[in-house]
């Protein structure tokens, strides 16, 4: 059984309500990271981190500059900030360009995962949008990792799940619950 | 070897030829998003593996300029992060009032949004004509665009929202003249700037210096890196001046740490003792 290292997860319009009732399914001692980027106003500050962690049993912060990548985390991507994971297994943040008119962008956060984690990195796809995170699912695959992405039809906003189906396909099509599931499965950084 | 670990290898060569040519070493940098940069310009540069850049580091005339524009390109705009001017404006600025004259050191400057709104900041608070800003950037072409003062128009919108978010007390509309798609900063804004080409990695610092701001271009650089940065900042600041970072970056952990406390709790303005 293949051991996985590290969790990505990308979600856009519909992400408030889908990372609440997702992230509530995920122990509290989970074996490996999750790092997220759900897209939000440039305004808006670190309140969803700490609706999250409130709501969750796992920890929910907002990710930092030269932090390790710990297990048993989750990480928030900041507004207005890109999100990179390097090679030291560290989190790194940018001011480039928007990705798809967004700052956070998944496939920037995707991209340098799939660099860092290659075959052992899974990437989630959930609600959203637009087509942000196509290009960093494709190359979650093409390095080996795992793809799930939401269920077109069950996401709030179908776009953005629909559109990485299409650009990258997916080893899993899964309703947000059996998302819940598989996460829950996870022990040890092997998936049952 | 698959086609991550080639490309891996590809940006080792590629970093070493630019050391060894260039003299600028980008293994100081944060490598995801160097990377990431790299592989913009291979596209950019019409060709399909990192390794076809270099001998155009070699053999092309203006890669340098070339090169140093895709890896210091930064989004800015004026009065980015608003309530951080607001803060500026009304906590640090009086501290500096009472100077005869003040120096203000802007590090990696970009093309110059950031200094114009700090020189509009002054000169609403009738400090501008005492004050020198030296504003420096590792890009020359950024510092040509700097120099101009001259933006899209269609930024300008965002910009007065900006500036009346970060407290503004004119109408943002007599900083600028519009000649067709441009804005053109009020000239005189300049008149205290100075914009020079430095690098941060290898350049010395200023002498007492009030002021220096340096924000979002930490978070671009290794621990060490930032860690050199941070003492260099602490050896150009006079006693009881200030320091300005982005508001994701921070100097605990540096070696400076102790140097400095936290002057505005919500956000990076850090005064030295």
């Amino acid at each position: 059984m293949l051991g996985y290292e590290a969790v990505v997860i990308g979600v856009s319009a519909g992400g408030f309500t889908a990372l609440s009732s997702l992230l509530a399914m995920v122990p509290e001692t989970f074996p490996i990271p999750i790092a997220i980027v759900q897209h939000r106003k440039s305004d808006e500050h670190n309140y969803l981190s700490q609706h999250l962690d409130k709501i969750c049993p796992i920890s929910v912060t907002e990710a930092q500059m030269n932090a390790d990548v710990e297990a048993g985390h989750v990480y928030l991507a900041p507004a207005n900030y890109h999100l990179l994971i390097e090679r030291e297994r560290q989190f790194s943040l940018s001011v480039d360009a928007a990705v798809c008119y967004s700052t956070p962008s998944i496939d920037v956060l995707f991209e340098s995962a799939a660099d860092t984690y290659g075959n052992t990195l899974i990437g989630i796809i959930l609600t959203g949008a637009n087509h942000d995170g196509s290009n960093g699912l494709q190359k979650i695959r093409e390095c080996g990792g795992l793809a799930i992405v939401q269920d077109p039809a069950s996401a709030e906003y179908n776009v953005m799940p629909q559109c990485a189906i299409d650009a990258a396909g997916a080893d899993h099509i899964f309703s947000l619950d059996e998302i819940g599931h598989f996460l829950a499965g996870i022990r040890h950084g092997c998936s049952h | 070897m698959n086609v991550n670990d080639k490309e891996e290898l590809e940006l080792d060569l590629f970093i070493s030829m630019v050391k060894s040519y260039f003299d600028y070493d980008f293994n100081d940098y944060s490598r995801a998003s160097i990377k990431r940069r790299i592989k913009q310009l291979a596209v950019q540069s019409g060709v399909e593996h990192i390794s076809e850049l270099i001998p155009k580091v070699l053999y092309e005339e203006n890669f340098r300029d070339v090169l140093l524009q895709s890896i210091s390109v930064t989004v800015t705009e004026m009065f980015r992060d608003p309530s951080v001017f607001a803060s500026i404006r009304n906590e640090v600025i009086p501290a500096l009032m009472i100077l005869p004259t003040v120096n203000i050191w802007h590090a990696g400057c970009a093309t110059g949004e950031e200094v114009y709104s700090m020189a509009i900041i002054l000169r609403e608070a009738g400090l501008l004509q005492y004050c020198t800003i030296h504003a420096t950037d590792f890009n020359e072409a950024s510092l040509d665009i700097a120099r101009q003062g001259k933006y899209p128009l269609e930024n300008i919108k965002g910009y007065t929202k900006n500036y009346i978010a970060g407290g503004g007390i004119c109408s943002f509309s007599d900083y600028y003249t519009v000649d067709g798609k441009w804005a053109i900063l009020d000239p005189t804004l300049r008149e205290q700037i100075r914009f020079y080409r430095h690098d941060l990695a290898k350049d010395e610092g200023f002498g007492m210096m009030n002021l220096i701001l340096c924000r979002n271009v930490l978070i671009y650089f290794k621990k060490h890196l930032q860690d050199h940065v941070f003492n260099l900042f602490d050896n150009s600041l006079d006693v009881n001046s200030f320091l300005v970072i982005g508001d994701k970056e921070t100097i605990e952990f540096s070696p400076i740490a102790n140097s400095f406390e936290a002057f505005c709790p919500t956000c990076k303005i850090y005064r030295r003792g």
